[in-house]
């Protein structure tokens, strides 16, 4: 029945008609690249870990689907990180020919005057990069506080460039450390979130994702600089841990943690601080809001911060998300404890605070369903949160004993 | 967990249903969690499943009896904490008992019948005016429908008496999200308390098994304290089993004691691996194990931390290692002694095995050797520079206290082999009074044999006091002048005053000289005293380490060899450190067989697929509950009879993101009002 079709400015597509080039290139790129990883080092991944690289693959497709801007990011980072790859491979081989292999030869490409590759030295070696993406969280934070105290878009739009840009250097730092690991020794390889100082990159990297997401969809920059006041934090603690305790140190792994589960465990973990660490900041700005609201409903702070109820959502979903993953997480890890460890649940001190955190969180999320809960009580509850999450993420190993000891300081 | 949001019961309410109300109300789950929680906070920060011991010494008797009461040694299998779980569990049932039925019916219901009143006072709602003769009410239902349609909702319409309403439905599932939590919920503790020691706690109750606390061999320990494979559903326990060796049983530790789980089959340890990085670290620790099942079979296999092996759902985990009784020849090197009449070194031969004790005799009365660990390998930064490596191995060494008859105890950790310090060979033994501080190390320098010997004959020969003193007098011969020779007394007393300075500095070293002085000579004179009895000293030493040389056969007139000249420097250095060494013997690693022992943990946990099962409910459920939201959207269409004016109604709500709920609403409702109206008003 023609009278019964929908003129068309009303018609809808399926997500999948909304689809664009771009999205199936991105899609089949990324399927390419895991075929091609996989005929080439098949031979050294059990059968999880080829699971884990094709799910990796279908999770940055389905993300870049459902986030756009996040394909461009996949693309460039793989970009530099291959390109990284390329000087290390033929360097490294023409270093091993005059004696001098792994640490050494690496430190030759990336220190030393004469000889270290230009690209490697000041951009995209493991080092460099993540260099790059702590000085470029701080000058972002700096540039939404000027955003917000002087209304310039210009500095806003900045802020975020540098966002997306720092992002891109903490994700080719991890990927080229995890290539170095592999230089120094074919034993020693690991996946770079196995230690403080790599899960620290992953949590500024993890957290500031989730921000920008939020940013676009609520058009907002001007929870940006307090966001990443808890990033820069983090930064300043990985410099100190850097300089200070010489962190960055490729060291091999204790058996425990040689095992396909670290590549999911620790990632779906930070998915969950990332996104309860989001929730108090943006809690803080929630408590800041109004208290402005009632002394000067005139001033920057009134006028300029999101609405409380969208502050109040993304709370929320920074929570729930945080949650989810959360979650996931913890059950990874007891799958894990049980075929490492001879049981799935240990009441070991960092499962015991895992637990903490979850329950609280659980509260969190009750108390906002079932009786309504908003505003400044949640505001403070997420932000005490963050307490408790810092506690089970850094306090448990550093103060408690028990089998996580090796995330210590 | 009261979600629901039925009205509450009007009439007077039966004593079953207040319970039901009770248990199942939010207030009662969060308290319960927030006691959870805190119980929780105590076991992280009091360390659980110590020995009493350590528990007496932190606390004190008095203290140490009321926690042990209150089972915080041990708070998550502590009878109360496991009650708080089954309240948790029970308050969750509830909670899905009462609340289940009236989400299904929510999920189900398009809530066709909702009044124009309640539709208007809705937060997402527009009301439209139109006066048309052509148009019908279902005219307008039916393009809402294709419009409605296309974005995958549940369409239902209904006409009524002066209405025509639709409702389009989408994301009920929500609902069944919230039954996937709470119902997993309830299936992990159900899994876990399969697995917990619920079971064992009853059975010690009703006096059937009783905990031991003896250090006993495990083949006198009673069968009152004994399981059969058959006894428990779920244990986790562990055992230590030297190379070569086998078990049928695990030890589960149980608060202050232990109980002996027999398995129905027999591990035997065929080997044990431990593979190193470069820098000395672990890298994987290997078991080859034998199972020898009497009913089955009998199979090789080889497990590692992370690749344990499951059998007859029994897990055997690689967890620890440690050494399994290495046999180890040793030399008992006594200091502060003279060689024997035959010229020879003192030296016993002393047979030991690490992890136990040997009683050895000695000129300062007995000692107890308690040799705690041995390793294979030591390696360490490189501190040589001469050698281009980043690592380097010191070889082999023991761990041992020596306890003194007082009790006293000192660790020892002494190398096999000689290191290279500054280019020369050292032989290594540290030596700490506390277990809490670094190790002091004494360096015994290595002769050009590559042994100790010509350390030890030079200490030996310091130790002959004859021999001394026959030493000194020839050496006071040579030095006084002749009008002096005739005093044989002062002569005699000079050589005296060498052979005593000789004998406070091999008892200890230069700090008993210096305290000498600080004695006996007035305080302007110390100074110089000070340097004439260092030159007196140093002569001596130096004429003892002569004839050392020339015992050896090498010819000293023309003077001696740089070698032989740092060896005495290197000699004397240990010499001096000897009195602070604190035994009087030095224990010399002479020869190994080295054992090694794999610490298994064995485990049987028949709830862990329900755990799992649990899980994936919880994760499928709070996805479901996040991001699936339940939308409802109406149109109604009230046309009074025989009038021409048309009243359109169109609602929205959502019970999740209202703020992109929003959006959609502000979209549907704007496209909408323009396909349902056209543009004209």
């Amino acid at each position: 029945m023609s009278e019964n079709i929908l003129p068309k400015e009303f018609q809808t597509q399926g997500w999948l008609k909304k689809l664009t080039w771009f999205d199936w290139v991105f899609a089949v790129a990324l399927l390419a690249g895991s075929v091609y990883a996989y005929s080439r080092y098949a031979s050294y991944m059990d059968e999880y870990e080829v699971g884990i690289l094709f799910g990796t693959a279908l999770s940055l497709i389905g993300m870049g689907w459902g986030w756009k801007p996040s394909r461009l990011l996949v693309v460039v980072v793989s970009g530099l990180s291959l390109l990284a790859i390329s000087i290390y491979n033929p360097a490294m081989q023409a270093l091993a020919e005059t004696g001098v292999t792994g640490q050494a030869a690496i430190d030759v490409l990336n220190y030393d005057k004469e000889q270290s590759k230009f690209f490697l030295r000041f951009l995209i070696s493991s080092q460099s990069a993540t260099m790059w993406m702590s000085a470029l969280f701080f000058m972002a934070t700096i540039a939404y506080f000027v955003e917000l105290f002087s209304r310039s878009d210009f500095a806003g739009k900045v802020a975020t460039a540098m966002v997306w840009s720092a992002v891109t250097m903490g994700l080719v730092g991890l990927l080229v450390r995890w290539y170095e690991s592999y230089l120094i020794g074919a034993d020693v390889g690991y996946i770079p979130v196995s230690n403080l100082y790599e899960v620290f990159i992953l949590f500024a990297v993890i957290t500031a994702m989730i921000y920008l997401y939020y940013e676009v969809r609520y058009e907002t920059r001007a929870m940006g600089g307090f966001v990443l006041l808890i990033i820069s934090a983090a930064v300043i603690f990985l410099l100190w841990y850097h300089f200070e305790k010489g962190a960055s140190e490729i060291k091999p792994l204790v058996p425990a943690l040689q095992s396909y589960w670290m590549k999911i465990h620790v990632p779906t973990n930070f998915v969950g601080y990332g996104g309860f660490a989001l929730a108090s900041m943006v809690g803080i700005v929630f408590l800041i809001k109004e208290r402005a609201l009632r002394h000067n409903s005139a001033g920057i702070m009134a006028t300029r911060l999101p609405a409380a109820d969208i502050l109040d959502d993304v709370m929320y979903k920074s929570i729930a998300l945080g949650f989810a993953f959360f979650t996931i997480a913890t059950v990874l890890g007891a799958m894990w404890a049980a075929e490492a460890w001879g049981g799935y649940w240990s009441w070991d001190p960092k499962e015991t605070w895992a637990l903490i955190v979850w329950l609280n969180y659980a509260a969190w999320l009750h108390m906002r369903f079932t009786k309504g809960w908003r505003g400044a009580a949640m505001a403070w509850w997420a932000i005490i949160g963050l307490f408790i999450t810092t506690f089970a993420f850094l306090g448990v190993n550093m103060f408690l004993s028990g089998l996580h000891s090796y995330g210590g300081l | 967990m009261n979600t629901a949001q039925s009205p509450k019961a009007q009439r007077q309410p039966s004593n079953k249903s207040v319970l039901l109300e009770f248990l199942g109300s939010m207030n009662l789950a969060i308290s319960i969690l927030v006691v959870l929680a805190i119980a929780s906070i105590i076991g992280t920060v009091l360390q659980q499943n110590q020995p009493y011991n350590d528990y007496i010494i932190k606390f004190g008797p008095f203290w140490h009896e009321f926690f042990s009461s209150i089972g915080l040694y041990d708070v998550y299998s502590a009878i109360w904490f496991l009650v708080l779980l089954g309240f948790l569990v029970l308050s969750t049932s509830v909670c899905i008992y009462r609340n289940t039925p009236a989400m299904l019916r929510d999920m189900r219901q398009f809530r066709l019948h909702a009044k124009a009143k309640s539709l208007k006072s809705m937060k997402h709602t527009s009301v439209w005016q139109v006066e048309s003769e052509q148009v019908t009410t279902t005219d307008f239902i039916q393009k809402a429908k294709l419009y409605l349609g296309q974005f995958g909702f549940q369409l239902r319409d209904e006409v009524f008496d002066n209405h025509h309403t639709l409702v389009a439905k989408k994301g009920s599932v929500n609902r069944i999200g919230y039954i996937l939590t709470h119902v997993g919920i309830v299936v992990i503790c159900v899994g876990g308390l399969i697995d917990g020691n619920l079971s064992l706690k009853m059975k010690e109750w009703a006096g059937d098994i009783k905990i031991e606390t003896r250090d006993i061999i495990a083949k006198e320990v009673p069968a009152i304290s004994r399981l059969k494979p058959d006894d428990s559903l779920s244990f986790r326990g562990s055992i230590t089993l030297p190379e070569g060796s086998s078990s049928n049983f695990v030890f589960l530790n149980v608060r202050d004691g232990y109980l002996i789980q027999e398995l129905p089959f027999a591990i035997k340890l065929k080997d044990f691996r431990v593979e190193h990085y470069e820098s000395g670290q672990p890298k994987s620790f290997e078991s080859d194990l034998v199972i020898h099942d009497d009913e089955r079979d009998k199979f090789e296999t080889t497990i590692s931390v992370n690749y344990p092996l499951i059998y007859r759902g029994y897990a055997i985990y690689q967890a620890s290692f440690g050494d399994g009784g290495t046999q180890m020849n040793l030399a008992v090197r006594p200091f502060f002694t003279k060689s024997l009449d035959n010229g020879q070194v003192q030296r016993t031969e002393l047979k030991a095995e690490v992890n136990k004790k040997t009683t050895i005799n000695t000129s300062e009365g007995k000692y107890i050797l308690e040799f705690d660990d041995f390793k294979k390998f030591n390696i360490f930064p490189n501190k040589d520079k001469t050698i281009n490596k980043k690592y380097t191995n010191y070889g082999a060494s023991i761990i041992f206290k020596a306890r003194d008859e007082s009790g006293q105890a000192r660790e020892f950790v002494n190398y096999m082999s000689p290191v290279k310090l500054e280019g020369r060979y050292f032989y290594l033994s540290g030596m700490r009074e506390t277990l809490g501080d670094d190790f002091k190390y004494l360096h015994i320098p290595m002769d050009a044999n590559a042994t100790m010997d010509r350390f030890f004959r030079f200490h030996a020969i310091l130790n002959d006091d004859a021999r001394l003193l026959q030493m000194a007098q020839t050496a006071v011969g040579a030095a006084v002048s002749d009008m002096d020779r005739n005093n044989r007394q002062m002569q005699q007393q000079v050589a005296e005053a060498m052979v005593r300075l000789v004998g406070l500095f091999r008892r200890g070293g230069y700090v008993a000289i210096d305290g000498d002085i600080q004695e006996k000579v007035p305080q302007e004179k110390q100074q110089a005293i000070a340097e004439a009895y260092m030159g007196v000293l140093q002569t001596a030493l130096e004429n003892m380490y002569l004839l050392v040389l020339r015992e050896e056969g090498i010819d000293v007139s023309k003077g001696i060899s740089d070698a032989d000249s740092v060896f005495f420097e290197d000699a004397v250095s240990a010499l001096a450190g000897l009195g602070f060494y604190g035994t009087p013997f030095y224990l010399q690693l002479v020869d190994f067989e080295h054992r090694e022992a794999s610490g298994l943990q064995i485990a049987r946990a028949p709830g862990k697929n329900i755990v799992y099962f649990g899980c994936l409910l919880l994760i499928i459920g709070i996805f479901m509950m996040f991001y699936i939201a339940q939308q409802r959207f109406w149109l109604m269409v009230v046309k009074a009879e025989g009038d021409s004016k048309m009243e359109l109604i169109f609602a929205g709500s959502t019970n999740r993101n209202e703020f992109g709920f929003n959006k959609r609403y502000s979209k549907f409702a704007g496209q909408l009002k323009t396909l349902l109206l056209g543009d004209t008003k």
